[in-house]
């Protein structure tokens, strides 16, 4: 399976989101901007929930790529301890169990789950689904 | 230096108006303020007007008449008709005229707003994955905040049943059945917290407010309603905004973070020399309840988590000690981005005037205050006093 877009994740396994880190004053973003003035930085796989909501309907098409079908997904933000705040989905959760401060793991997710050989996107796991 | 006043106001109602475009509902408006303002079309000296998605405001010449009158055309995301007005106070401040109009209008397709990436500096796969969606920005700001400052559910609920109830009384709003609060908790979810009564909808409408120096004001006979301050600012470091794949990580991140509006309000209370507890009457961005909540700690009002008992309390009601969003907000007028900032001050200037009718705040309100937030981190604030 293959990221949704190039530059997105490390090459490795398992793959780390990749931000951008400004050379002028060290702050980093995601994801990594196009432009000279940022390095790719690999980002941390551990992190804390810092918001969240569901998606409950299905987004437009354009943009929206995914499956006609539609399933709620929850859209977290998450803490990555001294780097970032990153976006993406959060799946393996209950609704129910979602909080703040949920401690938190990088795993891409399809982004049609009846496709496994689709695109991955950036995705996390709670800590102990990803145990 | 003398105020700027505004002398003349005028409305399109907001809502659906299916036949009539948006540059038509911004001319109906204009010929309404004008008249309130008891002027003609050839008196007025300029014009500043605000749309996004309807057309160039400047076409309504076509209509109103070939007078040669400078009109400059406004496009500043949300805060297109706050930057309006802004724009034409300073040009009667500034001793070049005396008398002009801010006006905005806008005519939304119906349903969400559908943004593109490219729009907004962002990668492709940033959209095809359904993260173009404000509706998520905007619910993971309050769930953050609800978390941070105990904020219920249930005052989110509270604010839109205010929003429709105190529309019953607005001839210009849209959404005019109250609705229950037992109703709006248990609609649909779109975005968690967030029902579907919990969200406004982008719509139509037009507003346009009739601006004159206080020589011309007096000249005119009107009752004096002085913008006593007018501010448009960006958004500071560290902001959460729409639209945002990453957001920057803050030593202390137990408080709110800076804003547009907090700076936007500072600046407005220091040039009015005035502060909240002076504040009569308020219109904040209610674009979800969650907002209205925020705004009211945004703008100075009360502090973070303070929310819940003013909303128990009612204070934000009409007979409360701070009545917010008096016509119903834009959860109940709808969101016709050129015309939503002009419609707060619209609605102030008829409190503040005494002709609000059922939805009069009551004890001769003296000062207004009304507040705009939109995408990507723009506010404007405006106070008034007669």
């Amino acid at each position: 399976m293959r990221a949704i877009a190039q530059g997105l994740f490390t090459d490795e396994t398992p793959p780390r989101l990749i931000g951008g880190k400004d050379r002028e004053t060290g702050r980093i973003v995601y994801p990594c901007p196009d432009a000279p003035t940022y390095d790719p930085v690999p980002l941390l796989r551990e992190g804390t929930l810092w918001s969240w909501t569901v998606q409950r309907f299905r987004p437009k098409s354009p943009p929206y790529a995914g499956p006609d079908s539609f399933a709620p997904w929850v859209v977290a933000y998450v803490e990555l301890p001294g780097q970032v705040i990153v976006q993406a989905r959060l799946v393996d959760v209950a609704f129910e169990d979602l909080r703040v401060g949920l401690p938190v793991r990088f795993a891409p997710a399809p982004l049609d789950p009846a496709n496994p050989d689709g695109v991955l996107v950036p995705a996390f796991v709670p800590m102990e689904a990803a145990a | 230096m003398s105020d700027v006043c505004i002398v003349g106001i005028g409305i399109h109602p907001f809502g659906r108006t299916d036949g009539v475009s948006g540059v038509d509902q911004g001319v109906f408006a204009v010929r309404q303020a004008l008249a309130d303002a008891g002027i003609d079309w050839p008196q007025v000296q300029f014009a500043y007007g605000s749309s996004d998605a309807a057309g160039n405001p400047d076409t309504m010449v076509d209509r109103l008449g070939l007078t040669g009158v400078q009109f400059i055309n406004v496009r500043n995301g949300c805060a297109a008709g706050g930057s309006a007005l802004f724009s034409a106070q300073m040009a009667i401040k500034s001793g070049e005229f005396d008398i002009g109009l801010a006006v905005g209008f806008d005519k939304h397709p119906r349903g969400a707003f559908n943004a593109l990436p490219a729009e907004y500096n962002l990668p492709d796969w940033y959209g095809e994955v359904g993260q173009m969606v404000t509706t998520q920005f905007f619910a993971a700001k309050i769930m953050r905040y609800m978390s941070l400052f105990g904020i219920s559910q249930k005052s989110l609920g509270m604010v839109a049943e205010k929003a429709f109830r105190n529309a019953v009384h607005a001839p210009h709003a849209w959404r005019r059945q109250p609705v229950a609060l037992e109703d709006i908790l248990a609609a649909p979810l779109v975005s968690d917290p967030y029902t579907k009564y919990m969200f406004c909808s982008p719509g139509e409408g037009g507003v346009a407010l009739v601006l004159a120096s206080e020589k011309k004001a007096r000249e005119l006979g009107k009752p004096l309603i002085r913008l006593k301050a007018a501010t448009m600012r960006t958004r500071p470091p560290h902001s959460f905004e729409v639209f945002a794949p990453s957001v920057d990580v803050v030593a202390d991140d137990t408080g709110p973070r800076g804003t547009a509006s907090r700076i936007a309000s500072a600046d407005a209370y220091r040039m009015a020399g005035m502060g909240p507890a002076d504040i009569a009457v308020a219109q904040l961005q209610d674009t979800e309840t969650g907002a209205e909540i925020m705004h009211m700690a945004e703008n100075g009002f009360c502090a973070d988590g303070e929310q819940e008992r003013w909303l128990a309390e009612g204070r934000t009601e009409i007979g409360g000690a701070l009545p917010v969003n008096t016509d119903g907000g834009c959860l109940a007028c709808g969101e016709p981005i050129g015309a939503s900032g002009l419609r707060q001050v619209y609605e102030n200037v008829v409190q503040l005037r005494g002709d609000g009718g059922g939805r009069q705040v009551p004890g001769d309100p003296k000062t207004a205050y009304s507040h705009v937030y939109g995408a990507p981190g723009v506010s404007a604030v405006t106070i008034l006093e007669r």
